[in-house]
C-alpha cells in the first residue's frame, strides 16, 4: 500500500462519499474523483497489465494521456466499454470496473511468463518468427498470439443506448479550457462573436485545477464566461478530429458519469465550423527512460501534483524525484508541503537554479545532482532505486515508495498538426512546436511551446552503467515497446521514423504516442548518429483519444442506417402480409404469400394470375423525369439510342441510354404528351443518376438547349394491371379514353380520369401481357389501388410482387438494367440492336460503338440458356464452361445473368452472357458447380410467346 | 438492383458555389470529373485514339487541378473550379462556360 487519502485538501467533495468496484473489491472515494484517483486513495497501485509482457502497471499519468491504466466498465447489459483510462473515468455510486489482458487476476498473471522471456520477444519477433510454415499461421500462431497479447475485450452485445449528433457554426472555437484557453475566451467575452470553448475534462481548468494559487482566478473567470452571452462552454467534450476549412470533429460525453443516467443520448457528435479556431491544449509531461521506469509507483511528476491538489491524494509515503526539468522540483516541493515524505531529489542536471536547491534545503529535502536513477526495485510497487553518478560510479539504493519522472514537456500539437500547419524543431525543448498555419488557427499557451515551468537538459535516456541491450527501459508504454527495441530496428537498418514506427510499433497504440513520441524519436536519432529533423516525424491523426463507434455513428443505425423509401401503397402491401426486399432504398413487395405459401409458391400463383385472368402490381417506384420545352424531342434524340423526333404524341417508346462509352446505363418507356412534353420513366435505382447525367449534357454540353427537366418520381403513382382480363377490369372505372385495341395500342398513352382521378394511362406490358400502367397523383395510388381490388374479385385479381415482375419479364426477354447488364453491356451485346437509331447523326454513346473492341468477334452476348434438366434452376451468376473435363482452373465464357422457374412453361429458364453466344444458339454448354455439373442449350432471349400475339389484343 | 451501401463521408470543406454565391459545406456537393473536356461537336470524325483519349485520359496532377463539381443539393447547377490536389484547398469557383482560370 502507497498511495494514500490525504486529510485534506483537493477539489473533492469529501461530504459525498462513493463506492465503486474495481476487480470484484468494493472501495470508497468521493465526488470528483477519477476512478485512478480513487484507487490510488485506496492504496491500490497495480491497475493493468502491459499489451506485451504483462508487466504490472500502475499510473503513469492523471489525464486522457495516461498509457497504462486502462480498465473495462460496465454499465449494465450491452454497456460495456474497453480500454477506458482511468484517470479519464469519473467516479461515481455503483461504478463498476474492471483490468484487463490479465489471466487469472492482476497479481497472478500467467500471461507474465512473457516478460522472463522477453529477451527472446525483440521488436519485430512476430514477423521474423512466425513466417513458416504458411499453415499455421491461420491455424495456430494467430490464435494464440490474439490470446496473449492484447488489450480489452470487445463487446459482445448491440450497444443498446443511443447517441446524438449536432452541427454548431462559431466565430471563435477554443480547444481546451485550461489557463491559455480561459485567457482566449475572456478575451472574447466583450465582442459579438460567437465563441464555443470545450474541454474533455469534466471541469474546465485545465492545469489551474492542480494549482491552489490558480484557483480563485479559475472561479471568478469561469463566473465571467458563464456570464458571456456569447460564450458556450461545453464540458466532457473532446475535440478528436481537425479537418478542412476549420471544420472540427468533437464528442461530448453526458451520461457516463451518471450513477442512473435518464434516457437522454450517452454521448453527442459536434460538427463544428469555426471562423477562427484557437488550440490551447497544452503540453504532456514527458517520461524519463531507465530501466524499471514502469513499475507501479513510478509516475510522471506532474501527475503526482495533480493527484495531490485535486484530489487530495499522495501518490506515497517516501517519494523520490527523478529530474531532468525543473517543474519536477516544483511538483515535488508541492508534496513536501503537504506533508508527503519525500526520500531524495535526483537531477540528471550537475547544476541547476540555486532558488530551487535553496527550497529543497528549506524544506529538508537531500538532492543528488548528477546522478541518475539506474534500476527500480520492486515487481508490484516500488520498493526503492539504485541511484549512480552518471559516469556510473557510486551507485547506491534510495528506499521510497514512489518515483516521479520530470523529462520536460512535449507540446500537444495533435490537432495543429491534423490542420496541416507546420512544425518547428526546438532543440532547447526537445520538442516540435507549431509553426505555420495552413487554417485560420492560432495556438496558445503551452501547446505554443510557451509554459512557466522552468527550463531542463533534453535526454533521449538516463545514462547507465549497465549493459543497455540487457535492461528494459520503456518508451511507450502502452505497445511495450523498449529503448533497446528502437535501437535494434536501427541496427537492423531501418533509417526512417516511419518504418522504426511499424517495425516497432512505437506509438502505434490506442494512445498514439502521447507520452512515447519524442522519446522514441530522440532514441532513433542518437542510434542513427543524426539529428532528430533529419529522421522525420510520424504523422498525426484522428481521433485525439479512442472515441465509441456509437458516437461516430449517432443515429445512423438499425431503421434509421439508411432512408427507407415507401410508395403510397406500401401500407396495403404491408397490411396484406407482403415479404419485401430493398431496391435501391426502396421497400418494394417482393411476393405475397397466402396461407404459409413459400416463395415459389406464392410466385408461381401470382405468375399463373397475370398470363390467365389479370395481376396488379405496385409499379410507383419507377423513376420519372418530365422533360419540357421547344428542344424536348431534340434533347431525348441525343441522350438515347432511340429515335424521338418523329415519335408521335400520343405514343410510347422504349427508351436505352447509353455512357459514352457505348454501355448501357438504364432503360424505361417513355411517353410523348405533346410536342413539347414528354414523360420519362428509368429503372427504380437509376432514377438520380439518369437526372443528374441528363442535366449535366443540358447545362454543360448543349447549353442552347430549350429543355426543363424535372424529377416527378414521387408524383405519380404507378399501378400496373397486367392479364388478359386487364381492359375489362379498367373499363367501367375510365373516363374520356377510349380503351378499345384499335383506339389504344399497344405502347400508347391517353390522358383521362379515373374513378374521378387524372390520369395518364400508359398501355404498355413488361410482362408479355395486355397491360395498362395507371398514373394518378400519388396521394390516390392506394384509394385507387384498393378500388381495383376491389372490382377484380371477380376476375381472381391477384397482386404481385417483384419476383413474379421478374420471372414474367425473363420469360419474354426483357433485361433488367444492372442484372442482365454490367456496365460492359453495348445494345448489341444485348440484342438491342432494333432500340439503335442507326440513321442518326449522334447520340451519347454511339461513337463508342465502332470502337474496334465493340465491333470485335468473340464479346459476351446475351442469350437463354435452357437446361437439360428442366427442373434444374441455374444460380444467378454462376459460371459458364464450353468443356467441363478441363483442368482447373477452367476456362470461364460467361454467366448466368437471371434464372427462374417459369410457371407458364413448366420448367427452368435462364439468361446468360456468354462470349459469341448469338453465334452458338442450339449448342450445349456447361454450368460446373461445387456438387455437379448442369448441363445446358442456348436459345433465344424470347422464351414465351415470341410473335407477341398475347400483346396486340 | 440491389441494396447500394450507404456513402459514408466527412463533409468537411467549405465550397462556393459561383451561382448562389455563397460558401456552403460539402456535404451540398457532388464532385462530376475533370473540367474542360468539351465533348466534340462530331464525335464520328474522331479517330479511335483521339476517342479513347477523350473518354479515358484525365490530367489527374499534383497540384492544381480543374474539376467540375455539381451543387446538387442547392441549386443544381454545375461549375467549375481550381482545387490543389495536394492541399485540397480551393483557389477558386467559376461558371460552367467561363474561361479556365
Amino acid at each position: 500500500m502507497s498511495g494514500f487519502r490525504l486529510d485534506q485538501g483537493g477539489r473533492i467533495d469529501r461530504s459525498q462519499p462513493v463506492s465503486f468496484s474495481f476487480d470484484g473489491v468494493t472501495y470508497q472515494g468521493y465526488a470528483g474523483d477519477t476512478l485512478a484517483s480513487a484507487l490510488l486513495a485506496n492504496g491500490v497501485m497495480l491497475l493493468g497489465r502491459s499489451f506485451k509482457y504483462h508487466r504490472p502497471r500502475g499510473l503513469l499519468g492523471a489525464g486522457s494521456e495516461e498509457p497504462n491504466a486502462l480498465v473495462s466498465v460496465t454499465r449494465g447489459p450491452g454497456r460495456f466499454t474497453p480500454n477506458l483510462r482511468a484517470t479519464s473515468v469519473e467516479l461515481h455510486e455503483g461504478l463498476s470496473a474492471t483490468s484487463q489482458n490479465r489471466w487469472p487476476s492482476l497479481k497472478t498473471d500467467f500471461g507474465a511468463i512473457n516478460d522472463r522471456l522477453g529477451m527472446f520477444l525483440p521488436a519485430g519477433f512476430y514477423n521474423k518468427t512466425f513466417m513458416w510454415p504458411r499453415s499455421f499461421w491461420d491455424r495456430l500462431y494467430e490464435p494464440a498470439i490474439r490470446r496473449m497479447a492484447g488489450l480489452g475485450e470487445a463487446p459482445t452485445e448491440i450497444d443498446p443506448d443511443h447517441y446524438g449528433a449536432t452541427y454548431a457554426h462559431c466565430d471563435l472555437l477554443i480547444v481546451g479550457a485550461g489557463p491559455a484557453g480561459i485567457d482566449a475566451a475572456l478575451e472574447a467575452s466583450g465582442t459579438s462573436k460567437r465563441v464555443v470553448l470545450l474541454d474533455e475534462q469534466d471541469e474546465a481548468g485545465g492545469g489551474a485545477l492542480s494549482d491552489p494559487a490558480l484557483w480563485k482566478w479559475l472561479e471568478e473567470s469561469l463566473k465571467d464566461l458563464a456570464a458571456a452571452p456569447n460564450i458556450t462552454i461545453l464540458r466532457r467534450t473532446t475535440a478528436f478530429g481537425y479537418y478542412h476549412d476549420n471544420f472540427v470533429g468533437a464528442v461530448e460525453r453526458l451520461t457516463d458519469h451518471l450513477p442512473h443516467p435518464a434516457d437522454g443520448a450517452r454521448e453527442k457528435l459536434w460538427r463544428i465550423r469555426a471562423d477562427e479556431v484557437v488550440l490551447a491544449q497544452g503540453a504532456i509531461e514527458r517520461p524519463l527512460v531507465f530501466a524499471g521506469n514502469d513499475v507501479p509507483g513510478v509516475m510522471l511528476a506532474s501527475a503526482a501534483r495533480t493527484l495531490l491538489q485535486r484530489y487530495g491524494v499522495a501518490v506515497g509515503r517516501s517519494v523520490a524525484l527523478m529530474a531532468a526539468h525543473d517543474s519536477g522540483w516544483r511538483d515535488i516541493f508541492a508534496l513536501a508541503r503537504a506533508g508527503v515524505g519525500v526520500a531524495a531529489i535526483i537531477d540528471l542536471r550537475e547544476s541547476v537554479d540555486a532558488a530551487l536547491l535553496g527550497e529543497a534545503q528549506v524544506l529538508g529535502i537531500a538532492v543528488e545532482l548528477g546522478h541518475s536513477v539506474i534500476d527500480v526495485h520492486g515487481r508490484l510497487a516500488v520498493k526503492g532505486v539504485t541511484i549512480a553518478r552518471n559516469d556510473g560510479a557510486g551507485a547506491a539504493l534510495l528506499a521510497c515508495d514512489a518515483l516521479l519522472m520530470a523529462g520536460g514537456w512535449t507540446p500537444s500539437v495533435h490537432l495543429w498538426s491534423h490542420s496541416k500547419g507546420s512544425l518547428a524543431w526546438r532543440d532547447d525543448l526537445g520538442a516540435y512546436v507549431p509553426d505555420q498555419p495552413n487554417e485560420a488557427v492560432r495556438c496558445v499557451g503551452a501547446c505554443s511551446g510557451k509554459w512557466s515551468f522552468g527550463s531542463g537538459l533534453v535526454t533521449d535516456s538516463l545514462p547507465t552503467p549497465r549493459d543497455q541491450s540487457r535492461i528494459k527501459a520503456f518508451v511507450d508504454f502502452q505497445n511495450d515497446v523498449t529503448a533497446k527495441d528502437i535501437r535494434l530496428a536501427v541496427r537492423e537498418g531501418f533509417k526512417s521514423i516511419e518504418h522504426i514506427k511499424r517495425y516497432t510499433t512505437t506509438g502505434m497504440a490506442t494512445d498514439q504516442g502521447k507520452t512515447s513520441n519524442l522519446n522514441g524519436l530522440q532514441i532513433a536519432a542518437q542510434a542513427l548518429g543524426r539529428p532528430v529533423v533529419d529522421i522525420g516525424l510520424t504523422s498525426f491523426r484522428p481521433p485525439y483519444t479512442p472515441q465509441s463507434f456509437g458516437a461516430l455513428a449517432g443515429h445512423a443505425q438499425g431503421a434509421l442506417f439508411q432512408p427507407t423509401r415507401k410508395t403510397g401503397i406500401d401500407s396495403w402491401a404491408e397490411e396484406n402480409g407482403a415479404v419485401f426486399e430493398l431496391v435501391a432504398q426502396w421497400r418494394r413487395a417482393r411476393y405475397f404469400p397466402q396461407g404459409g405459401e413459400g416463395m415459389l409458391a406464392a410466385v408461381n400463383r401470382e405468375c399463373r394470375a397475370v398470363r390467365s385472368s389479370v395481376g396488379i402490381f405496385d409499379a410507383s417506384t419507377l423513376g420519372k423525369i418530365e422533360v419540357v420545352g421547344p428542344d424536348a424531342a431534340e434533347f431525348l434524340n441525343r441522350m438515347y439510342t432511340n429515335p424521338w423526333k418523329a415519335l408521335e404524341p400520343g405514343r410510347c417508346r422504349y427508351g436505352l441510354l447509353l455512357k459514352e462509352d457505348g454501355f448501357i446505363t438504364d432503360d424505361g418507356v417513355s411517353a410523348r404528351l405533346a410536342a413539347d412534353r414528354f414523360h420519362l420513366t428509368t429503372t427504380t435505382g437509376g432514377a438520380a443518376r439518369v437526372l443528374n447525367t441528363m442535366e449535366d449534357y443540358l447545362q454543360t454540353e448543349w447549353p442552347d438547349l430549350d429543355v426543363w427537366l424535372t424529377s416527378t418520381t414521387e408524383q405519380w403513382a404507378v399501378i400496373a394491371l397486367q392479364g388478359p382480363m386487364a381492359r375489362k377490369l379498367l373499363a367501367p372505372l375510365v373516363e374520356g379514353i377510349d380503351l378499345s385495341a384499335d383506339a389504344f395500342p399497344h405502347m400508347a398513352i391517353r390522358e383521362g380520369t379515373i374513378c374521378g382521378v387524372p390520369t395518364r394511362l400508359f398501355r404498355v406490358s413488361f410482362t408479355g401481357e395486355l397491360g395498362f400502367e395507371i398514373n394518378v397523383p400519388a396521394a390516390y395510388g392506394r384509394a385507387l389501388w384498393e378500388r381495383l381490388i376491389a372490382d377484380g374479385a371477380a376476375y381472381g385479381i391477384t397482386p404481385y410482387g417483384t419476383e413474379a415482375m421478374h420471372v414474367l419479364r425473363a420469360e419474354k426477354g426483357f433485361i433488367i438494367v444492372g442484372q442482365d447488364t454490367d456496365g460492359t453491356v453495348t445494345p448489341y451485346d444485348a440484342g438491342l440492336d432494333w432500340a439503335v437509331g442507326k440513321k442518326k447523326p449522334d447520340f451519347v454513346g454511339k461513337r463508342s460503338l465502332s470502337r474496334s473492341d465493340i465491333v470485335a468477334p468473340g464479346r459476351k452476348q446475351l442469350v437463354g440458356l435452357l437446361t437439360d434438366d428442366p427442373t434444374v434452376v441455374l444460380e444467378e451468376g454462376a459460371q459458364i464452361v464450353a468443356d467441363p473435363a478441363q483442368a482447373v482452373p477452367m476456362t470461364m465464357i460467361g454467366h448466368v445473368t437471371s434464372a427462374y422457374w417459369s410457371e407458364a412453361l413448366g420448367r427452368s429458364i435462364a439468361l446468360a452472357l456468354v462470349a459469341g453466344g448469338q453465334q452458338r444458339i442450339g449448342e450445349v454448354l456447361y454450368v460446373p458447380m461445387p456438387d455437379r455439373v448442369i448441363s445446358a442449350r442456348i436459345s433465344g432471349t424470347v422464351f414465351y410467346d415470341p410473335e407477341g400475339a398475347r400483346l396486340h389484343v | 438492383m440491389r441494396r447500394q451501401p450507404p456513402q459514408w463521408r466527412i463533409e468537411m470543406l467549405l465550397i462556393h458555389c459561383p451561382y448562389c454565391d455563397e460558401a456552403r459545406a460539402e456535404i451540398e456537393f457532388a464532385y462530376a470529373g475533370e473540367a474542360h473536356i468539351v465533348r466534340p461537336p462530331d464525335p464520328s470524325l474522331m479517330s479511335d485514339e483521339e476517342w479513347q483519349r477523350y473518354l479515358f485520359i484525365r490530367s489527374n496532377p499534383r497540384g492544381r487541378h480543374h474539376e467540375r463539381w455539381r451543387h446538387i443539393h442547392g441549386c443544381g447547377r454545375f461549375f467549375n473550379a481550381v482545387r490543389d490536389t495536394a492541399t485540397d484547398k480551393f483557389e477558386a469557383t467559376y461558371k460552367a462556360g467561363e474561361p479556365r482560370r
